[in-house]
């Protein structure tokens, strides 16, 4: 029999129930009052007394009213029809809620029960399957989905019946299993799994090493994540971290994206579901909407649910990884998470960490960037999850807590920097703080050796030290005045302000500039590299100056025309002549 | 709501601090207004049949035994065409002297409104201030606002945005605003003759602090009834937000819970959020847009209140007075509107975005030109012409008394770029240099 409870008290979104039965730490209870029913999550146990956050508003909320338990932890439902929804929080189809305001105590069932799908078995009668074997397949959005043994199922099992091609609804069974003591196994497409759970449906997780093309320079060429990789993006506001996540989202080579709106704002969800069905996905040619799955839980809706929305995301991400998909989840913005964390943990009058945190975050964390990464599955294909989280730094500093913990766990570091975006250099990524583990690893070395060639390495890490020399320079120069240092300290200067411009600036809201293939990438950074090594005659450095000026729009034009286009072709030209004017050879 | 026949009243309080007193009660449901001893009161917490109440005048004289009866229901405001040109208080009662407002009462701070049926803005929203349509472009639907010290003109910018916007409804929330700035934008209302659509709710310095913080769920309920009902344009000026956030951080304090950074209450993000994001363009037409202002100490931006407000508002825009030119100014640097790339260009001319950033780039090369020269070093040809230009640009630009269309901005840039620089130094689109350069 089911767990009932009784509120016996409420501050904000934390009631408290008295309870006549057991329960389970993270356990589902729903509450009823003034005929609707809240959903809440067990967050704490002290003999009788049970403390659970509720998901939604609590107005109106009296001592007496009855809750009944569910048995199970906070759960997402799996299955084909996912793709291009947009959830809650709590995985609500918002599109099949009704009116314009969310209704307190609505919830609405996260697939589509009538539809029918063509399923396509893949084992067959007699089989011997293990866990989260792939059955059979079904096709959404052209992405090819599989269904699988339910992950609940660990051991190993004997496919006793498997339905022959046909359509299905996600209820029909499609096979039966037999386990080792004969019970019969009925599966259907539909499958759960407790979101504050990992999967470990896989047999290892080695070292990530494939780079994940985003065709955002400053990422691919400075700084390449991987598939499987994690990053994370910190930034004072203004800075444009949501505009480099829109535009990695966009157009990064990956066969599922799902963004996790979390605690933002809803106009930028807005954007995506007004852009992303008219915009085409680079890769593929098909609208960007079939492969995206939004998980909205806005900086207004109930705090609660934006802790639970990263899970939700992430166990969607799980579930298609098991598939043998390249995933890729963003999540904006991680710190509104670690404040949602902070709410409850001061209503429990827990004892605060650093900046009121609870003392768990670090480890909350690192938890969570735990699960990305690239795996081998148990029949030998691989599949990806690759993580991006932005962060929220209060104050833009980065020695705050949530800053710190994720630093310790992503491989990779894009720090959006104030003085950059006051500057107008977009994206604002400062190139000399930013970091990717990735460029050390020997195996993504032989993979970009491989794919472009072995001095690829080479040039990315002259650029970083070119940047860095041209920053030391401009410091020097703003102390000794212009006048103060040699010539050719101006044009080693200016070659670093060349690539800043050319290299690292990328307009994101022009059609041909937003998105560089890596071949045109590449094209860039020769172009690049090779002025730097040109030495070049100057009298003064006003020269320097004017000349490089110069360069640089005939450079950013290139960048603004369709690659090897006859504009392109042109401003190519203009840019031969230009540097053989000066050039010493 | 009616007047139950039979209202239980308690009369026994155990326990009052400044803000809040708790006593025995049963049936009590959470956020539920109360009256002790005639003063409004609100349920923060109930643990079992322990009630605490935030009563919003202040605890001064409240006895022990007060005599309390509870409403049974939240915070209303009573909705309908009858709100135009009237003044409320917090708890939106009439304070202008006329008739009590009839009209359907409404729950305040109600539900969010679902994402997906959000519609995404797109509509212009034309200041004649260039350096807020130029550079800072702001859309009906936005939440954007002024970070500015106590000493800058903020609130007759404020004024002045809201006469030359095109809305339907300008809704006011004052919030622990001086007694002379409330008769001044009443003045300035009325002899534009713009009163009858403008709706004020007010909270003086006069008037307890914690009453604040009502005013912005009155406002934005009243714009919600607007834009929704009979889809209106709606703008909500809010007005200081960062009293309201002293006025959370007392009440937080006075319940004993442990503040963060800068002693706010933990949850000042959600709670901001909550109010800037009712901001909203509907499908139907209606829209709210909220400008607010949020004063800063000592221009520190990094405190938690204007820090917080940055992550949650569309931007955020900055006065500065310019000492070249003598005029407060919108400061090109630090300003931003999120949403202007929705319009800038769509709905203006299409060189918009690459003029405006080209302006901006090189009034930061001004700006670098001029901390050479305090350091008393030599200045090139180049950054004289850089300086040059940035005085005009500020004076014919920027300065806040500028009143003229965004195509003229335009025209009055271009014409600035041609006198004080040459084409590869402004690193715009070549289609647009051809079609535009004025020599």
């Amino acid at each position: 029999m089911a767990t009932k409870g009784t509120v016996s008290g409420v501050i904000a979104n934390m009631v408290t129930l008295t309870v006549d039965g057991p329960v389970s730490q993270n356990e589902i209870c729903y509450i009823h009052t003034g005929g609707d029913r809240l959903m809440a999550e067990v967050i704490k146990v002290v003999g009788k007394n049970v403390y659970v956050q509720v998901f939604e508003s609590t107005r109106g909320l009296k001592v007496g009213a009855e809750a009944e338990f569910t048995g199970h932890m906070l759960e997402v439902t799996l299955g084909p029809g996912m793709l291009s929804k947009n959830y809650d929080g709590l995985q609500n189809d918002l599109d099949k809620m009704e009116g314009v305001f969310l209704k307190r105590g609505q919830y609405t069932y996260p697939l589509d029960k009538e539809k029918k799908w063509l399923f396509k078995p893949i084992v067959k009668a007699g089989d011997e399957v293990g866990p989260s074997a792939w059955l059979g397949e079904v096709e959404e959005n052209h992405q090819p989905l599989k269904i699988m043994v339910p992950f609940q199922l660990t051991d190993k099992y004997k496919v006793k019946s498997i339905v022959t091609e046909g359509e299905y609804t996600i209820e029909d069974t499609v096979a039966v299993l037999t386990d080792k003591e004969g019970n019969d196994i009925p599966v259907n497409m539909i499958q759960k799994w407790p979101v504050k759970k990992a999967m470990t449906n896989y047999v290892e997780k080695p070292r990530p090493f494939k780079l994940l093309e985003t065709g955002v320079r400053v990422i691919d060429t400075l700084n390449p994540i991987v598939e499987g990789g994690t990053g994370f993006i910190p930034g004072p506001f203004g800075t444009g971290k949501t505009v480099l996540q829109h535009a990695i989202s966009k157009q990064a080579e990956a066969d599922i994206v799902i963004i996790a709106a979390c605690g933002e704002r809803a106009n930028e969800v807005v954007e995506i579901f007004t852009e992303f069905p008219e915009l085409v996905d680079p890769h593929t040619g098909r609208k960007l909407m079939e492969r995206t799955i939004i998980v909205a839980n806005t900086s207004n809706m109930p705090v609660a649910a934006r802790e639970a929305s990263v899970y939700t995301a992430m166990t969607m991400a799980e579930f298609y990884r098991a598939m043998g998909l390249k995933v890729l989840l963003m999540a904006d913005s991680t710190s509104r998470w670690a404040q949602a964390l902070r709410e409850m943990s001061n209503r429990m009058e827990e004892l605060p960490g650093p900046d009121a945190f609870p003392m768990d975050l670090s480890a909350i964390i690192s938890n969570f960037y735990g699960r990305a990464g690239f795996v081998h599955l148990y029949n030998g294909q691989t599949g990806s999850i690759t993580f991006i989280g932005t962060v929220s730094p209060a104050g833009g500093n980065l020695k705050e807590p949530v800053t710190e913990n994720t630093k310790k766990v992503a491989r990779c570091f894009y720090a959006l920097e104030q003085e950059r975006a006051d500057r107008k250099r977009y994206p604002a990524v400062n190139p000399i703080d930013s970091y990717s583990k990735y460029l050390e690893y020997p195996e993504f070395e032989k993979y970009i050796t491989d794919r472009i060639n072995d001095q690829w390495t080479g040039k990315v890490n002259e650029l970083k030290t070119r940047l860095l020399r041209g920053k030391e320079i401009a410091e020097q120069i703003n102390i000794l005045g212009d006048d103060g240092v040699p010539v050719d300290y101006h044009e080693t200067f200016w070659k670093s302000e060349l690539i800043d411009f050319v290299v690292l600036q990328q307009d994101a809201f022009d059609e041909v500039d937003s998105v560089t293939p890596m071949e045109r990438q590449e094209d860039i950074v020769n172009m690049v590299i090779d002025i730097c090594h040109t030495d070049f005659q100057f009298d003064n450095f006003l020269e320097v100056m004017d000349y490089f000026k110069k360069m640089i729009n005939i450079c950013k034009q290139m960048n603004y025309s369709k690659y090897k286009s006859e504009q392109y072709e042109s401003f190519r030209q203009q840019l031969d002549t230009l540097v053989a004017e000066r050039c010493v050879k | 709501m009616a007047t139950k026949a039979f209202q239980k009243i308690y009369t026994q309080i155990n326990q009052i601090t400044k803000a809040t007193c708790s006593l025995r009660a049963t049936g009590v449901g959470a956020d539920e207004l109360a009256k002790v001893n005639g003063k409004l009161a609100q349920v923060v917490k109930i643990a079992g049949d322990e009630v605490t109440l935030q009563v919003f005048e202040g605890t001064e004289g409240i006895p022990t035994n007060a005599e309390v009866v509870f409403l049974g229901k939240a915070p209303t405001l009573k909705v309908s065409e009858q709100l135009s040109g009237r003044f409320f208080n917090a708890f939106g009662d009439p304070i202008d002297g006329g008739p009590e407002i009839e009209g359907t009462e409404v729950e305040i701070g109600g539900p969010s409104v679902n994402p997906v049926r959000r519609k995404q803005p797109s509509e212009l929203i034309a200041t004649g201030i260039a350096g807020i349509d130029l550079n800072n472009t702001l859309v009906s639907g936005q939440k954007i606002p002024f970070f500015a010290d106590p000493d800058q003109p903020f609130n007759q910018v404020m004024a002045m945005v809201a006469l030359r916007a095109k809305t339907d409804k300008i809704i006011l929330g004052g919030m622990g605003m001086t007694n002379d700035d409330y008769l001044y934008f009443k003045n300035v209302f009325s002899n534009a003759g713009a009163l009858d659509r403008i709706i004020s709710f007010m909270n003086t310095t006069e008037d307890p602090p914690v009453e604040r913080l009502l005013i912005p769920d009155m406002a934005l309920t009243a714009a919600e009834y607007f834009a929704v009902e009979h889809n209106e344009k709606v703008l909500v000026l809010l007005t200081d937000m960062t009293s309201y956030a002293d006025a959370l951080a007392i009440v937080s304090n006075r319940m004993d819970q442990i503040p963060s950074k800068d002693s706010m209450p933990g949850s000042l993000y959600s709670d901001l959020a909550k109010i800037y994001e009712k901001a909203v363009q509907f499908p139907s037409g209606g829209s709210i847009t909220i400008i607010a202002v949020t004063t800063l100490s000592g221009g520190d931006i990094t405190h938690a209140v204007p820090d917080n407000t940055g992550y949650i508002t569309e931007g955020q825009l900055f006065l500065r007075r310019d000492s070249d030119i003598g005029k407060v100014i919108v400061d090109p640097f630090r300003s931003l509107s999120r949403l202007k790339q929705l319009v800038s260009g769509k709905k203006t001319r299409k060189d918009h975005p690459q003029v405006m950033n080209a302006a901006v780039r090189l009034y930061a090369d001004a700006a670098n030109a001029k901390t050479k020269m305090e350091n008393g070093f030599d200045l090139t040809n180049y950054d004289e012409r850089a300086l040059a230009f940035a005085k005009d640009y500020a004076n014919q630009l920027l300065a806040i008394d500028v009143n003229v269309d965004t195509t003229e901005m335009l025209d009055v840039t271009w014409g600035l770029f041609g006198k004080y620089f040459k084409p590869e130094e402004v690193n715009i689109k070549k289609e647009f240099v051809d079609q535009y350069w004025k020599k």
